[in-house]
């Protein structure tokens, strides 16, 4: 089975700066890879490479099997569907409407939606939580819904690999869980998932694998309890850190 | 669909109206005698449909800028491309090429729409592409000034001021003609750019994540608008608001789905033309009153209202 996202010694410059320095991750079916690391590590860069939104320098990045600068945007967002770090809604549609534009690489545009793509609208709005708020308008509902809606619209474009830009962020722990368990039952249905965060402890409990980054460069990488070593979190965030377990859960601790 | 029902109804309404009213009184605009043949068949109808085809073409073109550059404020006359197309027809007409105004509007026009798509696609929130907008329509001020100064034939200046001050007055069904194919040309490009607008609703870069091709997108707007603008402005001159204010109004009872307001907005923007040009009309002043004069008058608060809520809200449209 190949990856459903395969970057090989990718090397980005923007401005100067080596973004991403060599690095190798890959997303295959039924995983859930987090990237980690402090701001400004290269996450974003990373995820934006994977979809075709950002040329590299060196290397070579495979989305289902091709290059994502050869795909189409269509095709592209067939394979992956991507979530910005901030995702905007310029217009204050209503939630479903945010959630249906989704289907656009289906041919479907909000006001008609086809079968299928209801059903997958309506999945993702279920999924997300917001079944009673899907009439409202996005200008009308908390931080934390919006960022949901967003999430729906990117569940309901049905692509393979999920690439998520801090998805949980300004989430509280509970809906954090939430989206948690949405990752891995799109895992259990053949998917991946792809997602930067700075919240370690969901890192260590939802994903497979992590990959640590620091200035661009893979500090660690592997299963979360192998790869987040004192040594590794302490290089990568600048201060001294190790992950524990607290009643069966795993946390990272800072000094 | 019930919304763009009740505003061809509404045009319908206007259209007819602005037949029957008007400063030679008319009894029953489809009485058969010569007279009233002339006044409402050969001058009030030309006119009115004029009117609505640039009111229409106008109000298309600012909901589709709106959208494209994701901008409430955004429309022909704020962003300079009104502007342009005038001072393309200007200089056609000055330097003695009258013929060749309309395409010289329609270039002009289109050099400005790219210009500001340019310049402006990244523009931090509403205000700094009304900015670039400002710029432009100054520019095209002065230049329009410096073709009127230049001219060979300064005889024909106070008709050109004039003209650029917008009216539908003595407009014949060649008029009709060029507005109407170049609106319906500019009504096809925007309808095919329609999705890719819904899809820039997500920002930029979540819209060509989803799927959506902008450079395409980009291009029929850019050409879209760039008829409609020169289209209405080679005929009836500046006319400022109606761009802005049509998507307003629609937004109100349509929400603000960037697609769905395309045909609503052209449909108010004619009614809208065709109500204030009858106004023009009744209003008892010495000269009428021009219809662009009217139209900043009734068009500049409302400008001045949307922006000054998007202030309240922290400048982020």
């Amino acid at each position: 089975m190949s990856a459903l996202v395969e970057l090989d010694s990718v090397t980005v410059i923007l401005g100067g700066a080596r973004v991403a320095d060599c690095v190798t991750l890959s997303v295959r079916s039924g995983e859930i890879v987090a990237l980690l690391g402090p701001n400004g590590a290269g996450k974003t860069t990373l995820l934006r490479v994977a979809q075709g939104l950002q040329d590299h320098q060196r290397g070579s990045v495979k989305l289902g099997g091709e290059a994502p600068r050869l795909l189409s945007a269509r095709e592209r967002a067939l394979r992956a569907a991507y979530l910005p770090q901030r995702p905007q809604a310029v217009w204050p549609v209503s939630v479903e409407a945010l959630a249906a534009l989704g289907r656009y690489a289906h041919g479907a545009a909000p006001e008609r939606l086809g079968p299928r793509d209801r059903a997958a609208v309506d999945a993702a709005i279920e999924a997300c939580a917001l079944t009673p708020l899907r009439k409202r308008r996005m200008d009308e509902i908390s931080g934390g819904e919006r960022a949901r809606a967003h999430l729906a619209r990117a569940l309901a474009q049905q692509a393979p690999l999920l690439a998520l830009d801090e998805p949980t962020a300004g989430l509280d722990p509970a809906q954090a869980l939430g989206v948690a368990e949405i990752f891995r039952k799109h895992a259990e249905a053949g998917g991946g998932v792809l997602f930067s965060t700075h919240d370690i402890a969901l890192a260590a409990r939802v994903a497979h694998r992590v990959t640590l980054l620091s200035y661009g460069r893979i500090v660690a990488a592997g299963a979360p309890e192998a790869a987040l070593s004192e040594a590794a979190l302490t290089e990568a965030y600048g201060r001294k850190g190790r992950l524990v377990r607290v009643e069966g859960a795993l946390t990272a601790v800072f000094e | 669909m019930r919304l763009s029902l009740a505003l061809t109804a509404l045009s319908l309404c206007a259209l007819f109206a602005a037949l029957w009213l008007g400063p030679a009184p008319i009894a029953d605009p489809f009485a058969g005698d010569v007279r009233t043949h002339t006044i409402v068949w050969e001058v009030r109808f030309p006119r009115a449909l004029t009117a609505w085809l640039v009111g229409a073409a106008l109000g298309l073109s600012g909901a589709a800028l709106q959208g494209l550059l994701r901008n409430p404020l955004a429309d022909s006359g704020v962003l300079g491309l009104s502007g342009f197309a005038a001072l393309g027809a200007v200089i056609a007409f000055a330097f003695g090429f009258a013929a060749f105004a309309p395409i010289a509007a329609l270039l002009f026009a289109l050099a400005a729409a790219m210009l500001v798509t340019v310049l402006g696609w990244r523009a931090r929130g509403p205000a700094s592409l009304v900015l670039i907008g400002v710029g432009l329509s100054s520019l095209s001020g002065g230049l329009i000034a410096l073709a009127l100064n230049l001219a060979p034939n300064p005889g024909a200046l106070a008709d050109l001021v004039n003209w650029t001050l917008g009216s539908v007055e003595g407009r014949s069904l060649n008029d009709v003609a060029l507005v109407g194919g170049l609106l319906a040309l500019g009504a096809v490009l925007v309808a095919f750019a329609a999705r890719g607008l819904q899809a820039l609703t997500l920002g930029e870069e979540a819209a060509a994540a989803i799927g959506a091709d902008l450079g395409r997108t980009r291009v029929l707007v850019v050409l879209g608008a760039a008829a409609c603008t020169g289209g209405a402005t080679a005929v009836a001159g500046v006319i400022g608001f109606v761009g802005i204010a049509a998507p307003h109004l629609v937004r109100a009872i349509a929400g603000h789905d960037p697609a769905r307001l395309l045909l609503p907005s052209a449909l108010a923007g004619g009614a809208l033309l065709v109500c204030a040009d009858i106004a023009v009309r009744l209003l008892p002043t010495d000269a009428e009153l021009k219809l662009g004069v009217a139209a900043a008058l009734i068009g500049g608060p409302v400008f001045a209202l949307i922006a000054a809520r998007l202030a309240g809200r922290g400048g982020d449209a």
